[in-house]
């Protein structure tokens, strides 16, 4: 199971990465996907000029036994989402750190993504669950 | 990321299958289900899906409970306890049957098998054997021995198009068998009782081994034809497979409040006996139902259990199952409907949203007949 170095994450499974322009792009964790099982149905939040908070619901991952919703990692908009989930939601499993991305975000501050996890700190969490 | 549906195996005082380290050794993920320690899904939930559906798949449900019900008036007796006639129900037989409790509503639905004239054995759910064995011992009359065998029985699944050629290689009496026929049989020098039965769909067997030998024909299964013929599937895809071929889950479409007249199983209930347990009760609900079993194609979302359904956007039912279902590639549900109103313009409520539904002809899938 891979956590790649450059990349934050979430107590509740989401990774976050810092582009150049200073949008954050979110997904869920490989450790997520696999602990899913095959994803069949994934529900993005709506590109929108409505803020977002932490920690707030804004999209359901299903696979074929669970629906389980992912959460905004940090506070601001929704910028951009990646269409191509609904039509190919397997991608999540093959791909999560990559064409699995989910949400882009316009982060309000960047005081929030110095609360997020390390690689380090979430594979320990996570191998505490396991 | 939170949630998900079965918890995960928790210690305790959990049931463990003759073929638990098989699944460990497997790589199976294994959770918690009625009371016992079983595999969900070894490589994925879709591939072994369409594994069964393609090729053959192997399961153990060595969970599943079994009754044995002998002596002069055994068949009297299960003549009164079970919906379905066992009196037409040859040696050398087996059929699909609900024990029906007193207001019209079911038990359990088993499969009974007629080993010799006076000899049946009972498949019950694993969830509800202690209450099967509990109400039968309670309700059965006459000169019969009733003897709980869940302990000295494992069970495989052997379910798939090519199960037929896996088990004639193995065992020659299987290839014989018609749909519902079962038998005795040795494997590798074990004796088994093989029937053609199954929950899948498709073609497949059904065998009970002593648990001493369940690894030995668990492996010899596995191995036959190189190895590539069949693969271990778990109890995921078993309910995706289940449902695609729209046959009921008790708990689901079927418990003690619904009537098999509206779970759709009205072909089940031989109503020739007034001397049956439920019989006036089954009598009237077969006269006016007033639910009845719809299936459904979702998009939008993945309607479950519990899941309101909206037609016109009033309330007519629930979702008793739903998922997305692999070999016809969507999502899709079984509910309960109220059987008097329209079913134009429906709609399931999943996660506060109503989200488009038509009503589809069920099974969702029928398999392609075969020479078997």
């Amino acid at each position: 199971m891979e956590f790649p170095n450059n990349l934050l994450y979430t107590k509740t499974h989401e990774w976050v990465r810092t582009e150049e322009d200073g949008s954050v792009v979110m997904g869920i964790t490989d450790y997520a996907q696999d602990e899913l099982g095959d994803i069949v149905f994934v529900e993005l939040p709506a590109v929108s000029d409505e803020p977002v908070t932490k920690e707030d619901p804004f999209g359901v991952v299903e696979s074929v036994k669970a629906a389980s919703d992912f959460y905004a990692p940090v506070t601001g908009r929704v910028t951009e989402v990646n269409d191509e989930l609904p039509n190919s939601p397997e991608v999540v499993n093959q791909d999560p750190y990559g064409d699995g991305w989910m949400v882009r975000m316009a982060a309000d501050s960047k005081d929030e993504l110095e609360e997020l996890m390390s690689a380090k700190d979430y594979e320990e969490m996570v191998s505490d669950l396991s | 990321m939170r949630g998900g549906r079965y918890r995960s195996e928790g210690g305790g005082r959990v049931k463990r299958t003759p073929l638990h380290d098989e699944h460990v050794a497997l790589g199976a993920r294994m959770v918690e289900f009625a009371g016992w320690s079983m595999p969900v899904q070894y490589d994925g939930i879709v591939n072994e899906h369409l594994r069964v559906r393609r090729a053959a798949g192997l399961f153990d449900v060595s969970h599943m409970g079994e009754l044995e019900v002998s002596g002069p008036d055994a068949e009297a007796c299960l003549a009164r306890l079970l919906a379905n006639d066992v009196r037409r129900l040859a040696p050398g037989r087996a059929q699909y049957s609900l024990i029906p409790n007193a207001s019209g509503g079911v038990v359990d639905d088993v499969i009974v098998y007629r080993l010799e004239p006076e000899r049946f054995m009972i498949c019950l759910n694993a969830a509800n054997a202690d209450k099967d064995v509990a109400w039968i011992e309670g309700h059965a009359e006459g000169d019969c021995e009733i003897r709980d065998v869940s302990d000295d029985r494992a069970l495989l699944a052997l379910q798939g198009p090519a199960a037929g050629s896996i088990l004639a290689d193995l065992c020659p009496q299987a290839d014989g068998l018609a749909r519902f026929g079962c038998c005795h049989a040795q494997v590798g020098g074990a004796d088994i009782l093989v029937a053609r039965t199954g929950y899948t769909g498709e073609d497949g067997f059904e065998l009970f081994v002593r648990p001493e030998h369940a690894v030995a024909l668990w492996r010899t299964l596995l191995a036959s034809q190189g190895g590539a013929a069949a693969g271990a599937i778990g109890l995921g895809a078993r309910d995706t497979l289940r449902l695609e071929a729209a046959l009921p889950l008790y708990g689901h479409e079927l418990d003690e409040d619904i009537s098999p007249f509206e779970a759709g199983l009205a072909w089940v209930v031989k109503l020739d006996r007034e001397h049956m347990v439920g019989y006036a009760s089954l009598r009237e609900a077969s006269e006016r139902p007033s639910r009845r079993l719809v299936g459904l194609e979702v998009s939008g979302g993945i309607a479950r259990q519990g899941c309101s359904v909206l037609a016109s956007g009033t309330e007519i039912g629930m979702v008793t199952s739903g998922s997305y279902c692999p070999a016809i590639e969507k999502a899709v549900a079984l509910a309960l409907v109220a059987s008097d109103g329209s079913c134009s313009d429906l709609a399931v409520e999943v996660r506060g949203k109503g989200r488009p539904a038509t009503a589809t002809d069920i099974p969702f899938y029928v398999r392609q007949a075969s020479t078997t």
